[in-house]
């Protein structure tokens, strides 16, 4: 079994007018042994900028504290918040530096850039970018979601309808996966708000 | 040049040894074509890893004061991939005898079936019912007649018989054992957790019916490849019944429901001094 398998997840990411929403799963497994069901793979860089990491759990959170420092250190010097396109080249940077011994880790960014537009990406473990304008997904219920997003996918969604799809999509997704689901976790953000919501789901 | 067509014959169909001693094990399958190769082994490697049995299952079964208890998950997967959530686990062999499944869904059914026949054939020779001791042996048998073959089956054999109340664990590898619990699959360590600190033998029908579920509930819960529906049939002195059949994606949230987490604190408009 691959080492991206060894814990399980699921990871999507969706745009809709003027908004985006991130989700994911919330199991945390030893292969096929669930241990926990309340892990975070999504994390917030600052109130309009989302990544969601999917893959080895241990990864997902040094990636994540690393990403947190160069983003203070990039705060202190130019006072400011990163833009969602610097920020996705400041991941992929980070990742091919480890090109020989990677993190074991995909990770999704979501955010809101000027003028609220918004700015989806998803990138493989060595920081190959893949820029989408509609939506990306992640994890080992990745082909579920593929599927699933490709039909519920409509353009141009208003906040509530984004929040409905990405969420169906989601849960129905990792029903045909063993190795994530037992609940969702979503966050939708538009330009003067931000909705976090977990979601329940099938705990098997 | 004369083309070979030998390989659009029919192939010879296997013949056992002339020493009679392997005629009569099964009689109603007559025998099964073995491949025409020398490295036997790796033949049988590469065709278990074609035809990769469907892993990933919690059965349970046991004994108490009013008969049997047979339940089970109904997931069925390949890999990560969640095929069915609908697969019957528990074989209806006849109104008195129920089989469980873990392991390759098709060895299982087959052999399953296979039994049924033996089984009914015995009881118009004999003019009685087979124990599940006698049933359960003809299976081992079988069996341990195809060792090292590539026959994937864990199974229990519960029922009732002459004797009473009656469970026997048997699989692939030719082993059998009789005994009051038991449990099958990868699901089977959380299943045993629940079922042995739960069990007491002097249990009502309704404790042993919720006993069983809750411990595949917990099976599925903690398993990634368990999940589905929990179904429970109890086999007493006039054969079995299906007792229930709960989604447990549903079970979760009877047993723990969600309760709204209390607001720590609520925003408050500040006035305007």
């Amino acid at each position: 079994m691959s080492i991206f398998e060894y814990n399980g997840s699921a990871v999507v990411a969706m745009v809709g007018k003027n908004c985006f929403a991130i989700a994911s799963d919330r199991r945390l497994g030893v292969n096929l042994q669930t241990v926990a069901t309340d892990f975070q793979r999504i994390f917030k860089i600052h109130d309009k900028l989302y990544i969601g990491l999917s893959g080895l759990a241990t990864d997902v959170q040094t990636l994540h504290q690393r990403l947190v420092f160069r983003h203070k250190l990039y705060h202190l010097r130019e006072e400011r918040d990163m833009k969602p396109q610097t920020f996705a080249s400041l991941v992929s940077a980070m990742l091919y530096e480890k090109r020989f011994g990677p993190y074991f880790c995909m990770p999704v960014i979501a955010g809101l850039g000027d003028d609220d537009v918004p700015f989806i990406c998803t990138m493989d473990a060595i920081g190959a970018k893949e820029l989408a304008k509609d939506f990306v997904v992640s994890g080992t219920a990745s082909e579920s979601l593929y599927g699933a997003c490709e039909s519920m996918y409509k353009p141009d969604m208003e906040p509530e309808e984004l929040f409905e799809t990405i969420s169906q999509a989601l849960l129905s997704s990792v029903d045909r996966d063993c190795l994530s689901g037992w609940g969702g976790y979503v966050v939708l953000v538009t330009p003067t708000e931000v909705q976090e919501r977990t979601l329940k789901g099938r705990m098997d | 040049m004369k083309l070979d067509t030998s390989g659009l014959n029919s192939i010879v169909p296997f013949s056992g040894t002339d020493d009679g001693l392997e005629e009569n094990i099964h009689l109603a399958v007559s025998s099964f074509q073995l491949p025409r190769t020398t490295d036997f082994d790796g033949f049988q490697k590469k065709a278990v890893e074609m035809v990769k049995p469907a892993k990933g299952t919690t059965t349970l079964a046991f004994i108490f004061k009013e008969g049997v208890i047979v339940s089970a998950d109904s997931r069925a997967s390949m890999g990560g991939y969640i095929s069915s959530q609908s697969v019957k686990k528990i074989i209806e062999i006849n109104p008195y005898m129920l089989g469980t499944m873990a392991g390759g869904a098709a060895d299982c059914q087959f052999w399953h079936r296979n039994l049924g026949i033996k089984c009914r054939l015995h009881e118009l020779a004999n003019k009685r019912r087979i124990s599940v001791t006698g049933a359960s042996k003809l299976l081992a048998n079988i069996l341990y007649s195809y060792r090292g073959m590539g026959l994937s089956i864990g199974t229990m054999i519960a029922g009732w018989d002459e004797t009473g109340p009656g469970l026997y664990y048997v699989d692939a590898e030719g082993g059998r054992l009789k005994g009051k619990r038991f449990s099958v699959g990868s699901g089977s360590p959380y299943a045993y957790g629940v079922l042995d600190s739960g069990y007491r033998y002097d249990m009502t029908i309704e404790e042993a019916a919720e006993l069983a579920r809750r411990a595949i509930y917990h099976a599925t819960f903690r398993d990634g490849a368990s999940g589905g529906v929990a179904s429970v049939y109890y086999v007493g002195p006039d054969g079995w019944k299906k007792l229930s059949g709960d989604d447990v994606g549903e079970l979760h949230y009877k047993y723990y429901p969600v309760v709204p987490s209390p607001v720590e604190q609520e925003m408050v408009e500040i006035p305007v001094s």
